[in-house]
């Protein structure tokens, strides 16, 4: 993975379901061109939002050991425009998770507000159908996206804030 | 527990449906997964994860679509098309399909058209049912 797209994990249920947020900003180049003075968040950057949300959930069932690429969009349906301010929960949960691939579905909300189901497919590529042979590094899970999973770890450990004191 | 054959019939058209976005007039009996229903290599897996939801069963992608271990096989192959042991192999790994047609000439670029929506539901009906 090499360009991540959500902010961060706030649920994660290894080899079951994650939940991620992404905050969408009008700071976000594109969104000047998509459209100019109706600025909306592109239907297909919210699949990709999915995508890290289940690819990474996939990746983590399998300790990262595999190969793990986007193969198959089964379903997408979008019941809404998402605008710059607009804060996403996507949730992906594993349907199926086999030797050679995995399958997900999905829900994004935005204040219990569903904003669109998509359900994806994903491949090991090494373990792929038609036996071809791929770089033996994992050019799919880098360091880069390991910040991610680390803060929900830190959450899980983290300790309660403590009350202080106000001098007011 | 036993289910007959039209109700199989009828879960392996929805499986199909969903899994290749098919609309449910051309999911036929006879209709061939890849050439009229423009299934690709990934969309065999998908297939195999609805089937096993569908009918509760375990479905081992080798069994159903056997095509990738006889191709590997130089044994089994011979100038495009599958030797007499390559076609005695696909019998074998293949009892649910009907092989009458594809032994006349046993082309390796026609193994796709065996894979057929009868082929599935013989599958799942000689694994619910068997005889």
């Amino acid at each position: 993975m090499r360009w991540i797209w959500i902010d961060k994990f706030v649920e994660f249920e290894s080899g079951r379901r994650a939940v991620s947020v992404k905050n969408v900003s009008l700071a976000e180049e594109h969104l000047h061109d998509h459209f100019p003075g109706y600025p909306v968040m592109p239907e297909c950057l919210l699949i990709e939002a999915m995508a890290q949300t289940a690819g990474i959930l996939v990746g983590q069932a399998r300790n990262f050991q595999e190969k793990v690429v986007l193969a198959k969009i089964s379903k997408a349906v979008f019941l809404d425009c998402v605008l710059p301010g607009d804060s996403l929960r996507i949730e992906a949960r594993m349907e199926t998770i086999s030797p050679e691939a995995a399958g997900t579905t999905g829900r994004i909300t935005r204040s219990e507000q569903l904003i669109a189901e998509i359900d994806l497919m994903f491949s090991h590529v090494d373990q792929n159908l038609a036996g071809k042979k791929f770089p033996k590094d994992n050019f799919v899970f880098t360091g880069l996206f390991t910040s991610l999973l680390q803060e929900i770890a830190l959450n899980h450990t983290r300790p309660e804030p403590q009350p202080t004191e106000s001098g007011a | 527990m036993a289910m007959s054959r039209d109700v199989i019939f009828k879960k392996v058209q929805e499986v199909l449906v969903d899994a290749l976005g098919a609309d449910e007039e051309e999911v036929t009996a006879n209709a061939t997964l890849m050439g009229d229903l423009g299934a690709e290599s990934i969309d065999f897996l998908d297939i195999v994860f609805r089937l096993e939801k569908a009918f509760g069963m375990k479905v081992p992608r080798e069994e159903l679509f056997p095509v990738e271990s006889l191709l590997n096989n130089t044994d089994l192959v011979s100038s495009g098309k599958l030797t007499e042991q390559g076609l005695a192999e696909l019998r074998a790994k293949v009892p649910h399909t009907d092989l009458h047609e594809f032994e006349k000439n046993p082309d390796i670029n026609k193994l796709a058209d065996l894979f057929t929506v009868n082929a599935i539901v013989n599958y799942v009906d000689s694994h619910l049912n068997p005889a």
